[in-house]
């Protein structure tokens, strides 16, 4: 495929080709041309991925692709877009294109002239961005095989070198204490970028390997100074990347979005910010510098924070490897309708895994089912429609149960996370994000989350102590979460509201902290096998082949078009009328809204685009027997 | 670079570089051979005269996108005293001047614009030492550089010969003056001409007149009939403070032209403007010393208000962008003029600044020892310098997005002018380095960095400890063009507008139409009064809500949806809040060791609106400091040995639950709210939600509610108006519209307040006080102010019947004080119905 290996691995020559033969700085060709290499799901495989592939088997300025969550935005970055080179020999001046670079490169002999008289000046955003937070790991496993099938071996390293250069580099992250085998693990990483750019001149790579070391040994001494890569969950591994995006894409990308770029790798090492040094290598101190904290975050060494230059960028509606990205293609609505026809069965099994779950129970199975779909798909005024967040209450205390139900979601969503909810948990962890504007950047806490990714909340380790004012202020900050889906980043100065979209269950014993959309009082069934058994025989029902089918099923119908047909709108309406008249004080605005939302979810579930009036009877039986159940607590509930 | 063999007599060496340049052997500062065959080389290379030509047709509307100079202030190994010259950046942008072909009749110099008292020419004022009269007392005046526009930089003019003097005069509109027949120096690189630029702008001074100025501009004993900066040149005769300020609005006004120079070349256009005003400085008041010259400090220019907004065409183009400073450098002391004696013989040497850098002089003329030259840093000038990081403002972010941020430097008197957290609009010249690349790789780094130089600051928001603050100073004053006014009044021509912006209010919020008219009013909130000179101190115009209803009657829906209408709105909940949280507490800042006072969120939202829901959870302590917010609008402070008063002009929208969380009706009102008198007292409205518990409403309400599941968004805003209009439309009407009662009107009140008095000494029932009488007259006034109007008896009837609306007074059966249900189902917009059912009690009495 020597076609193919061009612009896989040189692209930039292919644009700077481009370029040449258009005459001057035209953007759309590049994107147009690189859109039809890429037309086909099997060229796009072709393209190593940056989530998967370690970067030191990546080669430099090659094609790559990042599945990502844009976690903060810096400021817009002038380059220069087009420039002259200057030929030293014999004074021809070419002009090159500045685009998807970060380094004004030129041919040996030749000069980058500064002044050119058609030099142009051009602006491009830059992004910070994270690994999906949340992702889980079947999710991660499935986009590498999606891949990996038909990647091109691009290094000459060994896997089993660069397994280990990956977990020393995660070592470095999280700073344990094995000094000596992380200093070799960078050593390796600067070695390797030795061998994969012969262009720079050795010398360069020297001081490189030698400031990096110091880095290294004060990231172990000295906590403060682990290069925080941000990440709003803690403990999660995964490229970090600093996204540059260029016009076409500006003012379409919002903090939170799901993305996959495509773009041109660039790892230059000059991109780190060291001390000047004038040519006697005395250190230049600039005065006027931001600041080592600001510099340290905005331009981390390549070899740890890449940098990406996006030529194609498409926003994800969903982050699962089993359904096409695009759902409303052709190829997209062929995939839901083949899960469609076996949506009962699905269902069913689904169902009864669930109930095995939640202790046998069958009602608490169908409000699980409904949550695990349910997602903001509308906004009005400040109320965001299609939230359905569950309280599931009497929960035992003292068990594994939220362990495991964790587990279990774990292996079927595409993204989740589990907080368990203990004082310490509340006093010390930052939930929402706040500015640091030290280091001028935006300081993520775990309710920075993209949309989608479920938050299970364990109230049941929940003690007796005392909220500090961090404590109380996380406290709101998911109280807000819950009722209104958005998040207020603070920004010293200013509050600022970010919408979100985290559907959030919460276990608790009792009825929680938290005003939920939906409380479900657990019911247990009588049965012999403990916790611990029940959970292995899941494990035992769960084929991959149904895991499969579940998980694809769970993203198709919670991404499907629905409507509420005239004649169900009446049903309703009279019914709400009737419901009204029998018991006023059971059926308030709230609850109704409850209706509708969960007539949805379970239309939905089922694999319907449109309500039937049976799922309205099924779901108005649902609510009533989740009432019955609720008299206990009724006194202290306000329903 | 200057001679450093020169005398320490700054002024001498800032002289007009052509003078010196014949009659000073080379220096030994350049000792470097190149210099003078550089130098010859220079000004033999003049440029291709056709280039410049084009260059003055093609771009004297525009900005040449092609002139995209920037700074190459560390281009690595080139960065030494000479390629100031031989690259020579900022200006000279052919740098294939050495190829062109030569051309005579043009002679080339270089204006030293470090010295703006180098007035004029080098030819016609060459060698005089200061403005107007030489050697008069006026020269008391020392020099100071202006680090701000970077004037240290060499500046070179292209002479235009008496041959070719009919030409430029195309785009001079009124120059008069026998300059014209001289010789014009026009700026290397631009179409500005320096005597045109210097004749138009002094023009300008002694000539404008602005009758409508800006309240902030205005000053003591001004008269708007004389012209404005001639008045405020007198002022700097007579304070001593030599900074001009001009608006460039002013400027366009008068000549569009010169304001285009202005923005495209404000590094040399400014300097231009500086000999102008000194030279008329020193005209009319030669005998008054300064501390320094004149400096002119444009301000409000129209390019680019956005951060957003900026991109490469802007760079060294003159901008306004506002914003929030966020971060303040410390005081960075930057050299200006280094001082450098030789070991040996203790010869001195002095050498300017150039770009960045300093060139320690390598032979001592005086011994010819080579390197034996040290700074002595305490001989030596230094300029003062600040580095000030601006954020986007609030309002100006984009939703979903993270805000961009700007670096500033300030320099000399404009440091440590600002504070953070101050919202100031800045003009500058908008600048881009190249990164610092490591000298020994062949490739570069292709991005540059930016800054603004400030030249101007305006700062938005007043001090919030100041007390003083009257209505016109305080909070943003939104800026609407006229047809946004036009569209606004518009509104009001369309019937029903009470109801329409009532309704505007949470739309997906079904009818509950009273409580949004009472919500739309405290928006408008009533007219300040002081009447602080009988002794009463001033009345407060905030309005303050209370919400009191069974649960499930989205209350809180409505808190957030005005929290999120208003510009500065705080939203909080009884539960998580506490007394400091709401009011101030005291902190100790990591960074300066110092007690700082952080602001609740009482404070945050003066001028705004504080949401508090679940006012019942709240304790009783936190809720008693609300006492004083609610009535005198300020908060005491004393904490940690700070002790202050801080204003809290903000209305209060509470929402609170029934004691028995749910509406008992066999209680009265007074017992089912169970907050105490001192407080109920202090809203003005005080609205019950009650369930009406009714067929009709049902089937509306549920036909509302499920056409939230599936109509799109597009249907519904037809039907409403859109939050930015409703926003506007407020904002508008409060700057603009000051109500005031009428003799009429007065009595009106007087009859409505006896009635409450009478209505709320029955049983159980909310009494009422001269409180109320008060808060009768701020409903009225916001009626009115919504109808953009004086006010009017109207006002005063729909005012009386929202209080009584908003208690449910209708419904009272006034024997026992409770409330009748049966009484209340009474269907939205049926105001006469309810009239009737109320006269109906009145009977009663």
């Amino acid at each position: 495929m020597p076609g193919v290996d061009n612009w896989l691995n040189d692209p930039l020559n292919v644009i700077q080709n481009i370029f040449d033969n258009s005459g001057y700085d035209h953007p759309e060709k590049v994107t147009e041309y690189f859109k039809e290499k890429l037309s086909s799901q099997i060229s796009l495989s072709w393209i190593p991925s940056l989530n998967s592939t370690a970067l030191h088997n990546l080669n430099p300025n090659s094609l790559v692709k990042l599945r990502c969550m844009v976690q903060d935005m810096y400021d817009p970055e002038f380059y220069m877009g087009v420039y002259e080179t200057v030929d030293k020999t014999n004074g021809t001046v070419h002009l090159k294109s500045g685009r998807y670079q970060d380094v004004a490169d030129c041919s040996p002999n030749c000069e980058v002239d500064f002044n050119g008289k058609q030099n142009k000046t051009m602006d491009r955003q830059t992004l910070y961005c994270v690994p999906i937070p949340g992702e889980n790991t079947w999710v991660k496993m499935a986009h590498e095989e999606n891949n990996q099938a038909k990647v091109i071996a691009s290094g000459s390293t060994s896997a089993g070198r660069s397994k280990r250069h990956r977990d020393e580099d995660m070592m470095t992250e999280i700073s344990t204490s094995n000094v000596n085998a992380m200093q070799s693990g960078v050593h390796v990483g600067t070695h390797n970028e030795d061998d994969i750019s012969p262009r720079d001149e050795t010398g360069d790579n020297n001081t490189e390997t030698k400031r990096q070391r110091p880095d290294s040994e004060t990231s172990t001494s000295c906590s403060s100074h682990i290069p925080n890569l941000n990440f709003p969950l803690s403990g999660e591994t995964g490229p970090a990347c600093i996204v540059k995006i260029y016009e076409n894409l500006e003012n379409k990308v919002m903090v939170n979005d799901v993305f996959e770029f495509i773009g041109v790798l660039s790892v230059d090492p000059s991109m780190a910010q060291f001390k000047a040094t004038d040519s006697d290598g005395n250190t230049l101190l600039d005065p006027f510098s931001p600041g080592m904290e600001e510099e340290n975050a905005h331009c981390p060494p390549p070899s740890l924070v890449p940098r990406l230059h996006v030529i194609l960028a498409n926003k994800l509606q969903h982050n699962n490897p089993l359904l096409p990205t695009a759902l409303n293609s052709y190829e997209g609505t062929l995939v839901q309708e083949r899960i469609l026809t076996e949506v009962n069965t699905t269902r069913r099994n689904l169902v009864a895994i669930l109930e095995q779950a939640l202790f046998g129970d069958t009602l608490a199975a169908e409000y699980m089912i409904c949550h695990l779909i349910s997602f903001v798909y509308c906004r009005r005024d400040v109320v965001a429609l299609g939230k359905f967040s569950l309280n599931l209450m009497g929960c035992p205390t003292k068990s594994e149960f939220p362990q495991l139900l964790n587990k279990l979601l774990q292996h079927t969503v595409t993204q989740s996370h589990f907080l368990p909810m203990t004082v310490n948990n509340l006093n010390t962890i930052q939930f929402a994000p706040k500015k640091d504007y030290t280091a001028n950047r935006l300081l993520s806490g775990i309710l920075q989350l993209s949309c989608g990714t479920h938050l299970v909340v364990d109230e049941t380790v929940m003690e007796a102590g005392e909220l500090n004012a961090n404590g109380v202020k996380n406290l709101t900050a998911l109280g807000i979460v819950v009722r209104w889906q958005k998040v207020e980043y603070d920004f010293n100065f200013h509050k600022q509201e970010f919408p979100c979209d985290i559907p959030v269950l919460i276990l608790s014993e009792g009825k929680s902290l938290l005003q939920c959309d939906c409380m479900v009082p657990l019911i247990p069934c009588q049965s012999d096998a403990s916790l611990a058994e029940k959970y292995s025989g899941i494990d035992q029902y769960l084929t991959p082949a149904l895991l499969t089918k579940i998980r694809a099923y769970l993203d198709a119908v919670r991404l499907m078009e629905y409507t509420l047909p005239d004649s169900v709108q009446r049903v309703i309406e009279e019914d709400f009328v009737e419901m009204r008249r029998q018991d006023p004080a059971h059926m308030t605005i709230d609850d109704f809204h409850v209706l509708l939302i969960l007539a949805r979810l379970l239309s939905l579930s089922h694999g319907h685009k449109e309500l039937k009036r049976d799922f309205w009877d099924k779901v108005k039986i649902m609510e009533s027997e989740r009432k019955i159940r609720l008299p206990q607590h009724s006194a202290t509930l306000n329903i | 670079m200057s001679s450093p063999g020169s005398t320490p007599d700054s002024r001498r060496s800032k002289r007009g570089r052509s003078s010196e340049q014949g009659s000073e052997p080379p220096s030994p500062a350049s000792s470097k051979a190149a210099t003078p065959s550089q130098r010859s080389k220079r000004s033999d290379a003049t440029p291709r005269r056709s280039a410049r030509k084009t260059n003055k047709d093609g771009d004297v509307t525009s900005p040449p996108s092609q002139r995209r100079k920037v700074d190459d202030q560390p281009t690595g190994p080139l960065a030494g005293p000479l390629d100031a010259m031989v690259s020579s950046p900022i200006l000279f942008s052919s740098p294939g001047a050495a190829d062109t072909s030569k051309t005579g009749g043009l002679n080339t110099s270089e204006i030293d614009l470090s010295s703006p008292l180098h007035y004029g020419t080098p030819s016609s004022r060459a060698g005089l030492g200061t403005p107007g009269r030489p050697g008069t007392p006026g020269g008391g005046t020392p020099i100071r550089v202006r680090s701000d526009i970077r004037s240290t930089r060499k500046i070179r003019t292209v002479n235009l010969g008496t041959s070719e003097a009919g030409e430029p005069s195309r785009m001079t509109s009124e120059i008069t003056s026998d300059t014209l027949a001289g010789p014009q120096l026009v700026i290397w690189g631009t179409d500005v001409v320096v005597s045109h630029c210097r004749e138009k702008f002094s023009q300008f001074v002694s000539r404008f007149i602005d009758p409508e100025i800006e309240e902030d501009e205005a000053f003591d004993g001004i008269d708007v009939n004389e012209p404005l900066y001639l008045q405020r040149l007198d002022e700097v005769a007579i304070i001593g403070e030599p900074f001009l300020n001009f608006n460039c609005d002013h400027l366009h006004q008068f000549d569009a032209d010169l304001y285009r120079q202005l923005i495209n070349y404000p590094q040399e256009v400014i300097p231009t403007f500086d000999m102008a005003v000194n030279e008329l400085f020193f005209d009319r008041n030669p005998d008054v010393n300064l501390p320094h010259q004149i400096q002119v400090r444009p301000y409000n220019c129209e390019k680019t208000k956005n951060m957003r907004a900026l991109n490469p065409e802007d760079i060294d183009q003159l901008i306004t962008v506002r914003g929030m400073v966020i971060r303040n450098s410390t005081l960075i002391p930057e050299m200006r003029e280094a001082f450098f004696s030789c070991y040996v013989c203790h010869n001195t040497a002095t050498v300017e600044i150039d770009r960045g850098r300093i060139t320690e002089p390598t032979l001592c003329v005086n011994c010819n020892t080579n390197h034996s030259f040290a700074l002595v840093h305490n001989r030596s000038q230094f300029t003062d310098k600040q580095m000030i990081k601006l954020q986007e403002s609030p309002e100006d972010m984009p939703a979903g997005q993270t805000p961009h941020t700007v670096i500033l430097y300030a320099h000399s008197d404009l440091v440590d002018k600002v504070q953070p957290g101050d919202r100031i609009t800045v003009t500058g010249i908008y600048r881009a380095t190249p990164m610092r690349a490591n000298p020994r790789q062949r490739n570069v780094k292709s991005v540059y960095k930016t800054h603004i130089d400030v030249v101007h600051y305006r700062k938005v928001d007043t001090d919030r400890l100041k007390l003083e603050g009257d209505e016109a100073v305080d909070g943003r004053v939104v800026q609407l063009s006229p047809e946004r006014i036009e569209y606004l009044k518009s509104l009001k021509e369309s019937g029903d507008l009470y109801t329409r912006l009532a309704k505007a209010i949470a739309p997906s919020i079904y009818e509950n139409d009273d409580i949004k008219k009472g919500i739309l009013l405290q928006l408008f909130a009533g007219t300040r009064k002081d009447f602080a000179k009988s002794g009463r101190g001033k009345f407060r115009s905030e309005m303050n809500i209370l919400l009191c209803g069974d649960p499930g009657t989205s209350k809180s829906q409505l808190l957030q949806y005005v929290y999120k209408l208003v510009p500065r709105g705080q939203y909080t909940s009884g539960k998580g809040s506490s007394a400091v949280g709401l009011t101030a507490y005291v902190t100790k800042d990591p960074e300066t060791r110092q007690l700082v006072l952080q602001t609740g969120a009482l404070v945050l939202s003066d001028n705004g609106v504080c949401c508090i829901d679940e006012f019942d959870k709240m304790n009783d302590s936190t809720r008693s400091i609300l006492h004083e917010v609610m009535e005198q609008q300020t908060m005491s402070i004393a904490k940690a040995g700070i002790i202050c008063q801080l204003n809290a002009r903000t209305s209060i929208l509470a929402a609170a639950n029934p004691v028995e969380s749910q509406w008992n009706k066999n209680k009265t009102i007074i017992e089912n709210i169970q907050l105490p008198h001192t407080l109920l007292s202090r809203f003005d409205l005080i609205f019950l939600i009650l369930d009406p518990q009714d067929e009709v409403f049902d089937r509306r309400l549920a036909n509302h509610l499920v056409s939230l599941y599936y109509k799109t968004e597009r249907d519904t805003e037809d039907e409403y108006l859109n939050m930015a209009d409703l926003r506007d439309y407020i904002a508008y009407a409060k700057q603009n519209i000051h109500p005031k009662i009428s003799e009429a009107a007065g009595q009106t009140f007087i009859q409505e307040y006896v009635e409450m008095r009478k209505v709320g000494s029955g049983r159980g029932q909310i009494s009422a006080y001269p409180r109320q009488l008060e808060s009768l007259i701020r409903l009225a006034e916001a009626h009115a102010k919504m109808r953009l109007s004086e006010q009017e008896l109207e006002d005063v009837r729909e005012a009386r019947r929202l209080h009584r609306e908003a208690l449910k007074q209708a419904a009272v059966d006034p024997t026992t004080g409770k409330i009748d249900i049966s009484i209340l189902t009474t269907g939205p917009g049926e105001g006469s119905c309810n009239m009737c059912v109320y006269s109906c009690v009145c009977c009663q009495f």
